[in-house]
């Protein structure tokens, strides 16, 4: 077998919404092929999505951070050997330490949960598209909607307050960014920790109905694991969703036919969503594993303490499971789609964020039957810098 | 057609509900998954097959 080695995940897009072209080039080739992380570990990437599946539902392979290899540098520079995972910060973990932290949280996250939350959830997507109302057009799209409503929903489901806001939107930002030094990350995770620890121990005086008053109830806790929990949920609750609701209006935006086809049937809704969480796969950089034993893997032999990044984007556009994979298709059965990734660690907060988007998609081209770029498409400030792809703006007109 | 799940292997992603609920729950604590009809007839079969091939812990089977 000829191997091709990288020096780095293939990140160079040459499209909005397309996945670097490389990855598909070497899907074709093979499946899974070696890898050089820029730490220089010799590892693997997985790019079709049998081999994507597979390794994800795996439980040789580790999600254990102290044992990953970043396949994404910071900074510039490769990411050196991380600590394990703090305490409560269960996505960098294995069972039985994962199983224990996320059993407590799972039943706030229930299909019948979200959907008793949808009355909620409505209500804060129309005040926001009220308030993009009154703003008048050009608006930033972006700044008005997509990045408030997940966020206000996060932090009403955890009890953090709304109106301190700002500076986590602003650390959480720092994390994903490609830009920021080690010293960067390190500085905004430490404020981050230490703005949910104080939230924490506040919940103990002056308990709410939200989850990190639950948490702390459960009395099974200490402060520092409940406020590492909060941390994750906080964090992956609002820069994900957001960047779907502005980067998917984008798309709709500019593919006309399939938003007329969405207007006209409704109920393509659900399956619109599924349809963008596989097309758009926003997790620039995938998802990580390492193999605790030898492991073959569509035959191969993944070493013991070898790394497999594997890329989501590749895999949602692999023509074996999908057809016509390049084409975003809201009529296509979508389901299936790794875009919450597949195993123990798939998207605990996945059905919120199905919630999230198929509420406020319906109610953005509902209530703003213009709705149109303010700007030529290709002035819209892609998140190619971002762990988290998506736009940075969204300039829109309406009237 | 039979139905088999295993609770102690769920991880709570609500996949399965969310695909049939007149098949699947999920526990109201835990988010465990429930299963509310273990003999699926009808339009049900393609649902339950579908629901265990979308679990992402493996904790359902289906016995034909």
């Amino acid at each position: 077998m000829t191997e091709t080695l990288y020096s780095e995940l293939p990140t160079q897009r040459t499209t909005a919404f397309d996945p670097p072209a490389e990855l598909g080039l070497l899907r074709e080739r093979a499946p899974i092929s070696r890898m050089r992380f820029p730490d220089g570990h010799l590892g693997w990437l997985v790019t079709s999505y049998e081999l994507a599946r597979e390794v994800h539902a795996d439980r040789r392979f580790s999600s254990r951070a102290e044992l990953q290899h970043s396949p994404r540098t910071v900074g510039g520079k490769p990411v050196t050997q991380r600590p394990p995972a703090k305490p409560g910060m269960f996505i960098a973990m294995d069972a039985p330490d994962h199983t224990r932290y996320r059993k407590l949280l799972t039943g706030q996250f229930t299909v019948r949960r979200m959907n008793q939350l949808m009355p909620r959830i409505e209500q804060i997507v129309a005040e926001h598209l009220a308030g993009l109302r009154a703003s008048g057009s050009p608006a930033d799209l972006v700044a008005g909607f997509a990045l408030p409503v997940p966020s206000m929903v996060i932090c009403e489901l955890l009890g953090v307050p709304y109106d301190e806001r700002e500076s986590f939107q602003r650390d959480t930002a720092k994390l994903l960014s490609l830009d920021s030094t080690m010293e960067e990350v390190m500085a905004a995770f430490e404020r981050l920790e230490e703005f949910v620890l104080q939230l924490t121990r506040r919940k103990h005086v002056e308990p709410g109905d939200d989850m990190l008053s639950g948490l702390v109830a459960t009395g099974e806790l200490t402060d520092s694991e409940v406020a590492n929990m909060g941390l994750l949920l906080l964090v992956a609750g609002h820069e994900t969703t957001a960047n779907m609701l502005g980067l998917g209006t984008l798309l709709l935006l500019q593919r006309p036919d399939q938003l007329a086809a969405l207007r006209a049937d409704p109920s393509l809704m659900d399956n619109a969503v599924e349809e963008m969480m596989r097309y758009l796969s926003i997790i620039q950089f995938g998802t990580l594993r390492t193999a605790l034993e030898d492991v073959e893997v569509g035959g191969v032999v993944v070493k013991a303490g070898e790394s497999v990044s594997i890329s989501v984007s590749a895999a949602n556009r692999d023509p074996a499971r999908f057809e016509r994979p390049d084409e975003f298709d809201v009529r296509r059965p979508a389901s299936g789609h790794l875009g919450f990734g597949h195993g123990v660690h798939q998207c605990l907060g996945q059905q919120l964020a199905r919630i999230e988007m198929r509420v406020g998609f319906s109610a953005l081209f509902r209530e703003f039957p213009d709705l149109r770029l303010a700007v030529p498409a290709e002035d819209v400030k892609l998140r190619t810098d971002m762990a988290i792809y998506g736009v940075h703006e969204l300039p829109v007109e309406f009237s | 057609m039979k139905v088999e799940v295993d609770p102690d292997r769920c991880v709570g992603s609500g996949m399965c509900a969310l695909t049939d609920p007149a098949v699947f729950d999920q526990d109201e604590v835990d988010g465990t998954v429930v299963l509310l009809e273990p003999s699926p007839t009808g339009g049900h079969e393609k649902a339950a097959r579908e629901a265990a091939h979308l679990c992402p812990a493996g904790a359902i089977r289906v016995v034909e």
